[in-house]
């Protein structure tokens, strides 16, 4: 069951469409990731679910209910376009953060104290934020989000800013968090921490759903075509109506290249061809990354 | 706990605890209370420079000692001196100019000065002589006794004012101190509405170049953080107002006792009282009075006093709270779309001058009003919401008509609240725009965006 879902949604600003028709559906407890490049409609998309701005027309569904307003004390949003008050205490600021969404001032405090202690923070609490680094401040934001303990969470790009091992630990709290039953809703442009961490994923472009579906189902419906070839010894592989060579490098004493099938080849006249050329090592049909299936999207469009 | 109350919160507390504000709330009083006091002193003290006038009169010594200096400037009487050598010596001999009487020309008298000189000089001169000409016509009638007719005959004319409400009762009241009071509303009305709508703008800019504020618009609605934000600093202002009122109060009582003291205070009492009477008297009439003895000018200070009481005071204070918070609502929320429209302080400039040209226009006018508070100008001034505040105040305490204050207060609970509506709309798209050169036509167009 979809714990969110947007229906045909369509936002325009003046003359510029931003969103076109965009329909997303975010099974519970997975997390989602949100893809597209600069300017294709993410953050509007981000902005309308967390009712900042409303669509010109479509539905959304938070639940299989209709969204309402004081739906936003159920969802967590850390921004891509983020802050805090330079001149506050942290302690403060977090207080007054998880005041807005609702939670008393005592239950805050506990939830705080918890949450201080467990990213090891209780030392910045009275200090000024401008004191704090920026992996730091985005720490602070990263509890803030997530304090109210939302049912949906919302993060545009969490891991900027932080240091390898603080993306670490930030990366494993959020799959702790789907692990307690929060969905997540995940936008990036870092297609690396997609494959990594995304159930689903929606490639919007120019206001415009382009690719949507389980990431590993993404992924093996774009292998389809290309290999991955090791050889022993420096080789010469010849090129034929059945393939493409890619790239080829040579390492190790082993040659490794990559191929392109064209159509209609099947994996078995491929490895007929190659065979004669030397002694295989390994056979694979290569899985695209993100990263490619991205960039080809995209620029296929374009 | 309602969240635009948590707001409100936020923004009265981060700017009450400032040690700017803090400084300011404290410092000011002081500042004032020793400039309500130090102002008498310095005039009291006097011009230390004292002018010093040559008078040549042409072949004649009629007009020998006529002329009574005064604390500031001394009248030298010369004989035998001619005019034209004068004329290029007094300055190098000490003199501030020379006064050339000439029986030929005794309408005309001429001063000859390297400065223009004040018009308090002229009129002590033209006055001094004035009587003494008129004394000297009588006297050729030979009436008898004409000194002590002169003396008996001689009057002080002080015009009391009265106002007559609908009852047909009177109020004695002061022009001075209605004077006073406008020129107190009106520009404190354009500082406070000023100064904290500033504060607000300041307020979302930092918001939307901190980038916060996207985090607090998906907890609340943009229209709440802006009045949040705009009630909050509004707290602020009366919180520093209220401190002000107590504190200047308190200074000035201290200072008086402490300081004042030691002073001559009937000499100071006088000054003031001199000072207040010169702005609705003729110079005839404030020399006059400066002769009067200390006494009678006791009691028209006193007098002035029971004047200010009788001030319709309900009406100006209820008038000032009104217009402040209408007209602050109003200013503010223009500030507050303002700020969100911008990506930084530098870029206000272009939206500044269309905000305070009818503030100062409204603060203009309102100096104008006191000389006619019934002008047509005033009466426009005073209903148009842009500048009622502020003019409406410097016409209250000349008394307006019921209908007049109603019809302007209706028209400004009308614009404020259109301008707010307008504000948030233009706000609430504005705060998540960056990089946008921002100008009036993208603001109109953000006007008309769906929510």
């Amino acid at each position: 069951m979809s714990l969110f879902e947007a229906k045909n949604v369509t936002k325009q600003f003046g003359d510029f469409k931003a969103l076109d028709d965009v329909s997303i559906s975010v099974p519970e407890k997975c997390i989602y990731g949100l893809l597209g490049p600069n300017g294709a409609g993410k953050t509007t998309l981000i902005r309308i679910i967390n009712q900042i701005t409303g669509p010109d027309s479509g539905t959304l569904f938070l639940n299989g209910k209709k969204l309402m307003p004081e739906d936003v004390l159920t969802i967590g949003y850390l921004p891509e376009e983020r802050g805090l008050y330079r001149k506050m205490k942290v302690g403060e600021e977090a207080l007054y953060f998880a005041q807005l969404k609702g939670l008393s001032k005592a239950e805050a405090m506990k939830r705080l104290r918890y949450w201080f202690k467990k990213l090891e923070m209780v030392d910045w609490w009275n200090k000024k934020v401008e004191e704090l680094s920026k992996g730091m401040q985005q720490k602070v934001q990263f509890i803030t989000t997530i304090l109210h303990e939302p049912k949906l969470i919302i993060f545009d790009e969490p891991f900027t800013g932080f240091d390898p091992v603080n993306a670490n630990t930030i990366k494993n709290e959020i799959l702790f968090l789907r692990e307690r039953g929060a969905t997540i809703i995940f936008s990036t442009h870092n297609m690396a921490s997609v494959e990594e961490l995304c159930d689903n994923i929606t490639l919007i472009n120019k206001g415009k759903t382009i690719l949507e579906g389980r990431v590993d189902e993404i992924r093996n419906k774009w292998a389809g075509s290309e290999y991955e070839l090791v050889f022993q010894g420096d080789i010469k592989l010849q090129e034929n109506g059945h393939f493409k060579i890619l790239s080829q490098t040579v390492e190790n004493g082993k040659s490794a290249i990559r191929l392109s099938a064209a159509t209609d080849v099947s994996t078995n006249e491929i490895l007929n061809d190659v065979m004669k050329s030397g002694k295989v090592i390994s056979f694979n049909p290569a899985l695209p990354s993100m990263n490619e299936i991205f960039i080809r999207v995209v620029e296929s469009r374009n | 706990m309602n969240k635009v109350s948590v707001i409100i919160r936020r923004e009265y507390l981060t700017r009450v605890r400032k040690k700017s504000f803090i400084i300011m709330t404290l410092l000011a009083p002081l500042l004032m209370a020793s400039l309500v006091v130090i102002m008498p002193l310095m005039m009291l003290s006097g011009d230390k420079d004292l002018k010093k006038i040559a008078v040549i009169q042409d072949n004649t010594t009629e007009f020998q000692n006529v002329i009574p200096d005064t604390r500031n400037e001394d009248f030298v009487y010369l004989s035998g001196t001619d005019i034209n050598d004068m004329i290029k010596t007094f300055d190098t001999a000490g003199y501030y100019g020379v006064l050339y009487i000439s029986p030929r020309a005794l309408n005309n008298p001429i001063i000859y000065s390297k400065k223009q000189p004040d018009i308090a000089l002229l009129d002590h001169i033209s006055s001094s002589l004035e009587k003494d000409i008129e004394k000297k016509k009588l006297q050729e009638y030979n009436i008898q006794n004409l000194d002590s007719i002169l003396k008996q005959i001689r009057t002080n004319v002080n015009p009391v004012t009265k106002l007559v409400d609908e009852a047909g009762g009177t109020t004695e009241t002061s022009t001075g101190i209605a004077m006073a009071l406008a020129y107190i509303g009106g520009f404190l009305m354009y500082m406070l509405v000023f100064m904290f709508g500033a504060q607000v703008m300041r307020g979302v800019i930092e918001e939307k170049v901190s980038r916060v504020v996207e985090v607090i618009v998906s907890s609340v609605k943009p229209v709440q953080l802006m009045m949040g934000k705009i009630i909050g600093v509004a707290l602020v202002g009366l919180t520093q107002f209220m401190i002000w009122v107590i504190l200047t109060m308190g200074a000035v009582a201290v200072l008086k006792t402490t300081i004042l003291r030691k002073t001559n205070m009937t000499e100071i009492t006088q000054n003031i009282t001199q000072n207040v009477m010169a702005e609705n008297q003729t110079p005839a009439q404030a020399t006059a009075s400066q002769t009067a003895q200390i006494s009678p000018e006791m009691a028209e200070f006193s007098k002035l006093f029971d004047n200010a009481m009788n001030q319709n005071w309900t009406l100006i204070i209820l008038s000032f709270i009104f217009y402040f918070i209408t007209g602050y609502l109003l200013y503010a929320s223009v500030f507050a779309a303002i700020g969100s429209a911008v990506d930084n302080e530098t870029e206000t400039q272009q939206f500044m001058l269309p905000v305070t040209i009818p503030i100062i226009l409204g603060l203009i006018v309102a100096m104008g009003t006191m000389q006619n508070p019934d002008s047509p100008i005033a009466f426009w001034f005073s209903l148009i919401p842009l500048t009622s505040p502020i003019v409406m105040m410097a016409r209250i305490p000349f008394g307006v008509p019921a209908w007049q204050i109603i019809l302007s207060m209706g028209l400004m609970i009308v614009t404020f609240l259109a301008f707010v509506w307008m504000a948030a709309k233009i706000y609430r798209t504005g705060i998540l725009m960056y990089g946008k050169k921002a100008s009036w036509k993208e603001m109109w167009k953000w006007l008309r965006y769906s929510g």
